[in-house]
């Protein structure tokens, strides 16, 4: 009796088993992509809308840029490289992991003061009047928003009198978890990251630092991968251009 | 060799301090409590030493997650914290004891219930029939005795401390000084590609960690030997 339960129970498995490898087998090609952490809600939507019009699927991997070029350079299995700045792609290029020809600016990133208590942040006084413990920033050195935080206090002559109040995420998802959590009361972050989030906001202007310049590249890995060329393809298009836009980045003036 | 920059140092420092007061908070904590897991009759105790193990198996983000959300100023760090004018625990070193308290819980606890249930009734009851009290037999006789487990587990929860990494990451912030431990200044290098430092530290942590297991091993096999 136990032996015939057993029996069906191992065939029902294996049944489940098949149909779900004959389903993956049946599915258009896939490709791996390293998105860094800014990005993510914009290209999990990208990602659906590339499914919807070519039939592949992209898997998406979420992180610090700093982290995806360590890991791109000792062989990491990704395809296509979404950086939050242009240094690293270039770099890669340079160092033939990726596709020279391939590498594009397709967001240009905005900083902005948030906190999630309404009327905390009013403007650039709230960075002068510092009337807060903890500024959480992402790692300066790791994450391009991080480094424009940094240079958005100096440029304000404020980085050494708030430096005692800043903690840093490894990522700026995680700048903007120490916020969402009330652990810090004001971050700066994406823009990107709260939009459609509640609290208060200052849009940090352009003129306090260097342009986000965000730039995709076609890792060398993808190169033979039709799903990694229409993903990059994709992403040069109007679709993915009005998401980008949407999600609070600004366009560069051609692909 | 070219020398380190002070930033590695201020980490090395950091991380000893944190591994030192919690392990000695840990003995405090831990020995009272391996003591009622090896002696108390009632039946939830399991239960109990149940939770102790938990971290064991929980992934550090789960852990992490939940000391974000306890240590801030929805939770009840957020409280404690208000005492003395902040709102929340995690980025201080204040939330990093806590946060490797509970981390390297089953690490201490673990050792010193054994050591306590290897030595069995006979030298409780003994001493009772010399008249010592309970707490003189605890303190003259059970805890000479558990001598081996205690050291064993000071030594792991030390060890694991200073290995720690996923909990630190997410409740602290990285703050040079006061958060960002060895471990943590380790990913940074990987992160920004100076494998100098990566490499040096991540050799320093191997050399540490081997000589802690082999420590612990010895130290095994001659409590074994005193005890035959």
């Amino acid at each position: 009796m136990r032996i015939r339960r057993l029996a069906f129970v191992a065939a029902a498995l294996g049944a489940t088993w098949a149909a779900a490898w004959g389903a993956s087998a049946a599915r258009a090609a896939e490709t791996h992509v390293a998105v860094a952490a800014n990005f993510t809600e914009a290209a999990r939507e990208i990602a659906v809308a590339f499914k919807a019009g070519t039939g592949h699927d992209a898997v998406l991997s979420f992180g610090a840029s700093g982290q995806f070029y360590a890991q791109i350079v000792q062989a990491a299995p990704f395809e296509v490289f979404l950086s939050a700045d242009d240094e690293r792609p270039r770099k890669l290029a340079e160092e033939g992991l990726g596709v020279a020809s391939q590498r594009f600016t397709y967001a240009i990133g905005k900083l902005v003061l948030w906190s999630r208590s309404a009327g905390l942040v009013t403007g650039e006084e709230t960075l002068r009047e510092a009337k807060f413990d903890k500024l959480s920033i992402a790692n300066p050195v790791g994450a391009p928003y991080g480094a424009a935080a940094i240079e958005t206090m100096k440029k304000l002559g404020l980085h050494d009198a708030l430096k005692p109040k800043i903690v840093e995420g490894a990522s700026i998802a995680q700048a903007f978890q120490f916020v969402e959590t009330g652990n810090a009361e004001v971050g700066l972050v994406a823009l990107a990251q709260i939009v459609g989030k509640q609290g208060s906001r200052w849009l940090v202007p352009q003129s306090l630092y260097a342009p986000i310049r965000q730039d995709a590249i076609l890792l060398k890995r993808g190169e033979g991968n039709p799903a990694a060329l229409a993903f990059v393809a994709f992403l040069k298009g109007p679709q993915a251009r009005a998401i980008v836009e949407k999600y609070g980045y600004a366009l560069d003036g051609a692909p | 060799m070219q020398g380190l920059s002070p930033d590695v140092w201020i980490a090395v420092r950091l991380t000893l301090e944190l591994a030192l007061l919690t392990t000695a908070l840990l003995l405090l904590l831990g020995t009272p409590l391996a003591w009622w897991l090896a002696r108390s009759r009632v039946r939830w105790k399991e239960g109990v030493a149940a939770v102790v193990a938990m971290p064991l198996v929980l992934p550090p983000t789960v852990l992490g997650f939940y000391l974000l959300i306890a240590l801030g100023p929805d939770g009840p760090g957020g409280a404690i914290a208000g005492l003395w004018g902040a709102r929340t625990l995690a980025f201080s070193f204040a939330g990093l004891v806590i946060g490797s308290i509970v981390y390297s819980l089953p690490f201490v606890v673990q050792p010193i219930r054994n050591a306590f249930e290897a030595m069995g009734e006979r030298p409780l009851e003994v001493a009772a029939t010399l008249r010592a009290s309970p707490a003189q037999a605890f303190w003259r006789v059970a805890l000479p005795l558990a001598r081996p487990g205690l050291i064993t587990g000071a030594v792991l929860g030390f060890a694991h401390t200073v290995g720690e990494f996923g909990v630190v990451l997410m409740i602290g912030g990285a703050v040079p000084g006061k958060t960002k431990v060895l471990s943590v200044a380790i990913y940074d290098y990987v992160e920004t590609s100076r494998w100098r430092e990566a490499g040096l530290l991540s050799a320093g942590m191997v050399v540490f960690s081997f000589v802690v297991i082999l420590a612990t091993i010895l130290l095994g096999r001659r409590a074994a030997r005193a005890g035959s």
